[in-house]
């Protein structure tokens, strides 16, 4: 590949194993130094900010509380994203996947599909989850097929069907599930909830106030079920080589069409389970607003852990962490503006992976 | 036919002793070409035989190391194409050029200086039309690019060049893109052009053509002229078949008597369409049977690509393909591998392997599924390596480890690669398409020698190859493509090059001249001309009648080996690859004899 410029970008043929991890960190400072360059030409002390916004998330037990509840749904779509993204497949669907999911979990306690009152709690969340990722899946299902059977662009489409699913949850808590009146649905009955370490206050007195629920658990078991297809299962070979070369798969007799509608169910499953852990473990009811874009927050969670499914828990802490910080300081923007240039510089950094950069010296250029 | 009278004339373009020298490859030596006003000269050569680069050289896209260009007798010496086109030279590339969604008109003056800024579309078109309508080509300004046929698209492309004032054209084999009904069209278009005295440069491989739409004829092979500046009347086309394809040396492989087993596979009636949704594959029939290499000759373009394809469930088709006993027509791929199929692709990055991914994730392809790689659900990368490093080691695959990358692989190796994950599963059958090409000496012989091991062992091998040398001494038959067809297909004892090279552009068998009548019964004394051959062949294609044997010279013409030594050094060559690599290979290796290592190339 050539380039017009006095600087050659030559192919490597071996980055070190270490690089991705010192040119991702790097970019997220230097996001942080350009945010800080930003604070500071707008009159704020970036340092003050920073300091604050630290202790905003990690000051307390409390606050870090609050971040890993932030960081669960990121946790949960960012796990999909990068399973999606390893075969090169876009789905960036996953907020709708997850507004479906949260419907459908809903829809257990406020059709209701089960006697609230008699069945277990266990079955009521057990329930809750399979719907939710049921949900989310047939919604990229959708998506999956179109892209496997007639090859249309995958991130139109799950673009597109984001609004749609928003819409769909618009009715029902606007019309048929409505709280008189109000764009939500009645709190679910506490069976339907999550449990929390608030709820164990009484035995243990340091729990009190802690908003931290059990889908961080599921988060964690989904990021080890994530790895192991990914670096141990035949599945997770399949995935990688169509990603890596469809043709080759192809030729390899990998069934391309089935694979990409599976994994895109997959990935619609985690950001449906991530929709039935935000209703049933935070807001406690369907309502307009129980996503703070966390789809395409995922989508930046997956791309900053390289597709790693445990970089990605480290990942969505640090993004729970900027919008835990983000209700706390004024305008709120501030995270958004980090998150935004951290992906971009994220993103560019690939250069250095993938390419060694060189002034050009003529006799390089042939030699190859 | 009429010429202009080229002692009154100046020749439009004269180039001397042109020398063209790629890293390692000697592509244009000491070519000769010269056009004249009004005259339509053909270039005639297998693919990689400098055609193309020479006329690259005359549209200024590369310099010659030494040689002399005159144009209407004025000494040039172009450094890019913008030159050229000063001078009134333009091509017409196989690959058109063209901006989609754009009208014809706006295409025709995409980089010009006129108009400047404001554009009055309705005035160009009005000139174009005009333009059009002076060299008789039919078409519509006004139309967007994608609403126009391919044959309609290279129209645009000759009007682009018009426009600019070119008085020498250049058409690089551009019948290769066009249905027959449109490539007729074409040539009339050309002889058209010719007559109002344009010179037009026409590079292509297919004798029929060539024979319907050129005056003159010059015939290069390997970077070589094998005839410059000839009438066509003056060659029989047997002689210029040989021209064009020649005699190589062979290598010594070890390859044992033995007689083919039973069938293996079976096509009936196959037929199937191109990427372009045209006939590729025409009612073939083949059959292939244990311990036998079936050789697939033909010049590239001619349905190879498309039969392996539908022979390994890569591409749809009719017809029936039973691959031992069973019908393997539109199955899945896996389907037939698991029936014991392998296949060397034609394209070892794109298709034969996943590039960033390791040695063991390339050699586990297609057993992935299988013990001991697989546990249930799971991949034992384990087992995995040490398969790898086995197969590595068997076949010679010289890399750091199994987790290299198979993209840091020379193309040696990625094919030894692509060779040990499909011939260490013991296959009933494989199908190998250019199983050599650009590969070293040390490669290509080990490659051979491993398709007859499997030969010897009893899988069935269909050998798809350019290269007829290696035809020659791997096949046990060879069956000859063209246009679809399988024209013909020879038994070993009947291997005759000149006959394959005439089956190879076009002639059917029945019309080939028997050796034993051409020698011992001339009908009436005077042997037809090469001109009645083709007009014969012409009516026969056209009305599948009974055919008219005709006898030709046999030919004595033999070209002349390749003299010049290329450089023995290994780096990047340029993307059209004006010699085949083999070539430099060969040389190499019938210069350094014994001494020659199997080299890594990077």
């Amino acid at each position: 590949m050539k380039i017009p410029y006095p600087v050659l970008l030559k192919r490597t043929e071996d980055s070190p194993k270490w690089l991705p991890v010192v040119t991702s960190v790097g970019a997220v400072l230097l996001a942080f130094i350009i945010s800080g360059v930003i604070l500071a030409v707008t009159g704020a002390d970036p340092f003050k900010v920073y300091s604050y916004l630290f202790k905003a998330s990690f000051g307390s037990w409390g606050a870090f509380s609050d971040v890993v509840v932030k960081a669960t749904p990121l946790l949960l779509i960012g796990l999909g994203c990068s399973l999606a993204f390893r075969m090169r497949l876009w789905n960036i669907g996953a907020e709708g996947q997850f507004f479906v999911g949260a419907f459908m979990a809903s829809a257990v306690v406020m059709v209701p599909l089960v006697n609230l009152d008699t069945t277990p709690r266990w079955a009521i969340i057990s329930l809750m989850a399979a719907l939710g990722m049921l949900g989310g899946s047939l919604y990229a299902f959708i998506a999956g097929f179109l892209k496997a059977k007639l090859n249309i662009n995958e991130i139109i489409i799950t673009l597109m069907l984001n609004y749609i699913a928003v819409l769909w949850n618009n009715y029902w808590i606007f019309g048929k599930w409505s709280e008189s009146g109000f764009q939500m649905t009645k709190t679910f009955p506490k069976s339907a909830w999550l449990p929390r370490l608030a709820d164990y206050a009484k035995q243990v007195p340091a729990f009190s106030g802690m908003t931290l629920h059990l889908g961080i658990l599921f988060g964690l078991i989904a990021a080890v079920i994530v790895y192991l297809i990914i670096y141990r299962s035949k599945w997770g070979y399949k995935i990688t080589l169509i990603g890596d070369n469809p043709r080759a798969a192809r030729y390899a007799g990998i069934n391309i069409t089935a694979n990409t509608i599976l994994v895109f169910m997959v990935s619609g499953a985690l950001a449906g389970l991530a929709g039935m852990t935000e209703v049933s473990g935070v807001v406690h009811r369907l309502q307009e607003r129980i996503s703070t874009s966390y789809g395409f927050s995922g989508v930046i969670v997956a791309w900053l852990a390289k597709l790693n499914p445990f970089a990605v828990i480290v990942v969505s802490i640090l993004f729970g962490a900027l919008l835990v910080a983000s209700r706390e300081i004024q305008p709120s923007g501030i995270s958004f503006l980090i998150q935004g240039i951290t992906l971009f510089l994220v993103i560019s950094s690939d250069v250095f992976l993938k390419y060694e950069i060189k002034w050009v010296r003529p006799a390089q250029e042939t030699a190859q | 036919m009429t010429f202009p009278e080229e002692t009154n004339t100046v020749p439009a373009v004269e180039m001397q002793d042109i020398v063209l020298r790629f890293p390692g490859v000697l592509a244009n030596d000491h070519v000769n070409f010269t056009l004249y006003p009004g005259e339509i000269h053909a270039l005639l050569g297998e693919n990689g035989a400098g055609k193309s680069t020479l006329m690259n050289v005359l549209t200024g896209l590369y310099k010659p190391q030494s040689g002399e260009i005159r144009i209407h007798g004025k000494k040039v010496s172009f450094n890019s194409p913008r030159d050229a086109i000063a001078n009134g030279i333009g091509m017409v590339h196989q690959h058109f050029m063209l901006v989609e969604n754009q009208t014809v008109t706006e295409n025709i003056l995409i980089g010009l200086d006129t108009p400047r800024f404001a554009l009055n579309l309705k005035k160009y078109d009005q000139e174009i039309s005009n333009l059009a309508e002076q060299f008789g080509i039919h078409i519509d300004p006004t139309a967007k690019i994608w609403q126009l046929s391919v044959g309609e698209q290279q129209r645009v492309e000759i009007l682009k060049i018009l426009y600019r004032g070119a008085n020498i054209l250049i058409m690089d084999e551009p019948t290769a893109v066009l249905a027959p009904q449109e490539a007729d069209e074409l040539i009339e278009t050309l002889k058209g052009m010719a007559a109002q005295g344009k010179s037009i440069a026409f590079i292509s491989h297919k004798l029929n053509e060539v024979k319907h739409v050129a005056d003159k004829l010059t015939v290069l092979r390997r970077g070589r002229a094998t005839a410059e500046r000839v009438d066509l009347q003056d060659f029989t086309r047997e002689s210029l078949a040989s021209l064009m394809v020649g005699r190589e040396v062979i290598f010594n492989l070890h390859k044992c008597e033995q007689t083919a087993g039973r069938e293996v596979l079976r096509l009936e009636d196959v037929s199937a369409l191109n990427n372009k949704n045209l006939p590729a594959l025409r009612k073939v029939d083949l059959a292939l049977h244990e311990g036998e290499i079936l050789g697939i000759a033909g010049v590239a373009g001619n349905g190879q690509s498309e039969l392996v394809e539908v022979i390994t469930g890569l591409r749809p088709c009719t017809g029936r393909i039973w691959l031992e006993g069973k019908d393997i027509a539109n199955k899945p791929p896996s389907f037939s591998i698991n029936q014991g199929l392998a296949h060397i692709p034609e394209d070892r990055i794109g298709v034969g392997s996943a590039p960033n991914l390791s040695l063991t994730s390339n050699i586990i392809m297609k057993r992935y599924d299988q013990q001991p790689v697989s546990q249930k659900w799971q991949l034992d990368y384990v087992a995995a390596d040490s398969l790898a490093d086995g197969l590595k080691t068997e076949y010679d695959i010289q890399a750091p480890s199994v987790q290299t990358q198979a993209r840091k692989l020379s193309g040696g190796n990625l094919q030894k690669l692509i060779l040990a994950r499909e011939l260490s599963s013991t296959p009933r059958m494989v199908v190998a398409m250019q199983p050599t090409r650009g590969l070293d000496v040390g490669a290509i012989e080990s490659v051979q020698q491993l398709l007859l091991n499997q030969r010897e062992q009893g899988c069935a091998i269909l050998l798809v190859s350019e290269d007829l040398d290696e035809l020659l001494s791997l096949s046990d038959r060879i069956a000859v493509m063209y246009e679809g067809q399988i024209v013909g297909v020879l038994c070993s004892e009947d291997f005759d090059i000149t006959q394959i090279g005439l089956m190879m552009t076009g002639t059917l068998p029945e019309e080939l001249p028997e050796k034993a009548q051409a020698e011992e019964a001339p009908t009436d004394g005077t042997p037809s001309s090469f001109d009645e051959v083709l007009d014969n062949l012409h009516n026969y294609e056209e009305s599948t009648q009974a055919k008219r044997p005709a006898e030709i010279e046999p030919s004595s013409e033999s070209a002349e080996p390749i003299e010049a030594l290329p450089q023995p050094e290994s780096s990047a060559t340029p993307e059209d690859l004006p010699l085949n690599l083999t070539e430099k290979e060969r040389v190499l290796r019938k210069v350094l004899g014994e001494n020659y290592k199997q080299g890594d190339e990077e």
